[in-house]
């Protein structure tokens, strides 16, 4: 299956859809072949080739490789989309670790080598929504976060999952000044962390993860708004209470905790109803949980969404 | 060469050049597909930088001649307002466009009428955008003859309302990063603190006639 892509792309930069494809049908027989023997049930929509069936729909092109690279909300690199590109070579993304602590039976530290073999990449093409109302479809390499998290083996009153950023202003150098109060906190529910299209990428476009991009490893929730896609992990800690998640707290009434793409819900200063998919001219409107309602709508059922925004 | 013979010849000229410097990078840059992975908001920005800018400069020209003791500056403040105003044009119609059309929702005035009813950092950036509409257009010499000078001086004093109006639509609309709006904010104060101190001194010289007048477009002294 080949679709017309704008020419502005070095060929060498990006992968033919085509053979996503492939890869995609080749990973869900996996995954699914996997899923069906561990828990005993075939998960939907990966074992699906329907490409309207959830996660990719057909008009939902891959973004440009350099548009994913050069257009980033990083502040720990500054506030311009810039920024990120051009300050990141100061972040050393090796050697790395990640803790993982709390209310865990076998808390752990990974390196984030040992993360790669240990947690087998998988290719996931994602829609990712910011909340300033543009948005990418970018294939993430990783794998899902409940496998990390049950080598761990959380504990019965382990609730929420509380993910910390690197905070050293020599690397980081938007760290410098107090524009959020850092480190970058973000939190998920238990049941948000354990759903399988929760993801831990460690790459994008077959590759490891530019810096830019939150190297080395990253956190995807792609039905919330992109901010909650925490970057550059270092510790993830199981807690029992809702974490203090960096956005919510500085500005409460416009960040939720959950932050999950709703059009109905507007931000106070800007409209939720549309996005523009960039490399797009016209705005195209904004899905609820950005398209993947049929995975994770259940995880809210009861929940006031506009209240618990 | 006289004072105004400089600004005519010299000064007004480079001015021209360099009020025009945004907008041509602005053509260059869509030209060359240049405006990055948003070009919307890339054009959005860049033109509203420039109106907020020039707003600035236009304010900050009257107290520079008087600082630098060139009163024939003063020729250049309406060309410099005018530019203002071209950019905050631009930056009004791309937020247009990006509203109704480029939302797929036509020409729908109404859309963009809720929005500015709704969003208080586009209220006040329309309402400052409307507040140079009558500057602009009552910035030619015959108008001030018909106002009259102290009228029409009076009228233009709203230039300052506008930019107080821009820097607070910049500062509201910005994420966390408050430094450069509070830039722009501090240059407004300073230079209407300025104004504000000249004319008490001159009040109190008793000599406010001679003080406005200075600042008449015509003040071409040796």
């Amino acid at each position: 299956m080949l679709i017309k892509r704008p020419n502005d792309i070095r060929s060498s930069e990006i992968t033919d859809e085509a053979v996503y494809w492939n890869r995609r049908r080749f990973i869900s027989a996996v995954t699914a072949a996997g899923a069906a023997v561990a828990a005993g049930a075939v998960i939907p929509f990966w074992g699906s080739t329907d490409p309207h069936a959830g996660w990719q729909r057909r008009d939902d092109e891959l973004t440009p490789f350099e548009d994913v690279t050069s257009y980033n909300n990083f502040y720990e690199f500054g506030t311009g989309k810039g920024d990120p590109a051009k300050h990141a070579h100061m972040l050393r993304p090796r050697p790395w670790t990640v803790t993982v602590e709390g209310e865990a039976h076998k808390p752990r530290t990974f390196d984030i080598d040992d993360m790669w073999k240990r947690f087998p990449p998988q290719e996931r093409i994602y829609r990712l929504r910011c909340v300033e109302a543009w948005s990418m479809v970018i294939p993430w390499v990783g794998f899902p976060l409940r496998d990390l998290l049950s080598v761990v083996e959380p504990t019965s009153s382990a609730k929420y999952v509380e993910f910390t950023t690197l905070h050293d202003p020599e690397q980081m150098p938007g760290q410098r000044r107090r524009i959020l109060p850092w480190p970058y906190v973000e939190g998920l529910r238990m049941d948000e962390a354990m759903h399988p299209l929760t993801i831990l990428a460690l790459g994008l476009y077959g590759r490891a993860l530019p810096n830019q991009n939150g190297a080395p490893v990253r956190l995807v929730v792609p039905w919330k708004y992109g901010f909650k896609s925490i970057k550059s992990i270092v510790r993830i800690r199981l807690v029992r209470t809702q974490p203090q998640a960096t956005w919510n707290v500085w500005a409460p009434h416009e960040y939720g905790f959950y932050a999950n793409v709703n059009p109905e819900v507007d931000h106070p200063r800007w409209s939720q109803a549309r996005e523009r998919r960039i490399g797009e001219l016209f705005k195209r409107p904004t899905l609820m949980f950005n398209g993947y309602g049929d995975q994770v709508a259940s995880l809210y059922a009861g929940m006031d969404l506009r209240r618990q925004y | 060469m006289t004072q105004g013979q400089w600004v005519r010849r010299v000064v007004r000229p480079a001015a021209v050049v360099a009020a025009l410097v945004p907008a041509v990078l602005l053509l260059r840059a869509v030209v060359t597909d240049n405006l990055g992975a948003n070009p919307v908001e890339e054009i959005t920005h860049r033109t509203g930088f420039a109106a907020i800018t020039l707003l600035m400069i236009t304010l900050a020209v009257t107290p520079a001649g008087r600082l630098l003791r060139f009163g024939a500056l003063v020729q250049l403040r309406r060309m410099l307002g005018l530019f203002a105003f071209f950019y905050a044009s631009l930056h009004f119609a791309t937020y247009a466009l990006d509203q109704t059309y480029l939302s797929g929702l036509g020409v729908s005035p109404s859309a963009i009428a809720e929005d500015i009813a709704k969003r208080p950092y586009v209220t006040v950036g329309f309402t400052t955008f409307l507040l140079l509409v009558p500057l602009a257009v009552t910035s030619t010499r015959g108008w001030v003859k018909r106002l009259g000078g102290k009228r029409w001086q009076r009228l233009h004093r709203l230039v300052y309302v506008a930019g107080a109006g821009a820097v607070l639509h910049f500062l509201w609309l910005v994420k966390a990063d408050v430094r450069q709006p509070v830039i722009y904010g501090v240059v407004l104060v300073v230079l209407l603190g300025y104004r504000l101190v000249g004319a008490r001194l001159g009040s109190r010289r008793a000599a406010p006639r001679a003080r406005r007048s200075a600042s008449e477009p015509t003040g071409a002294r040796g």
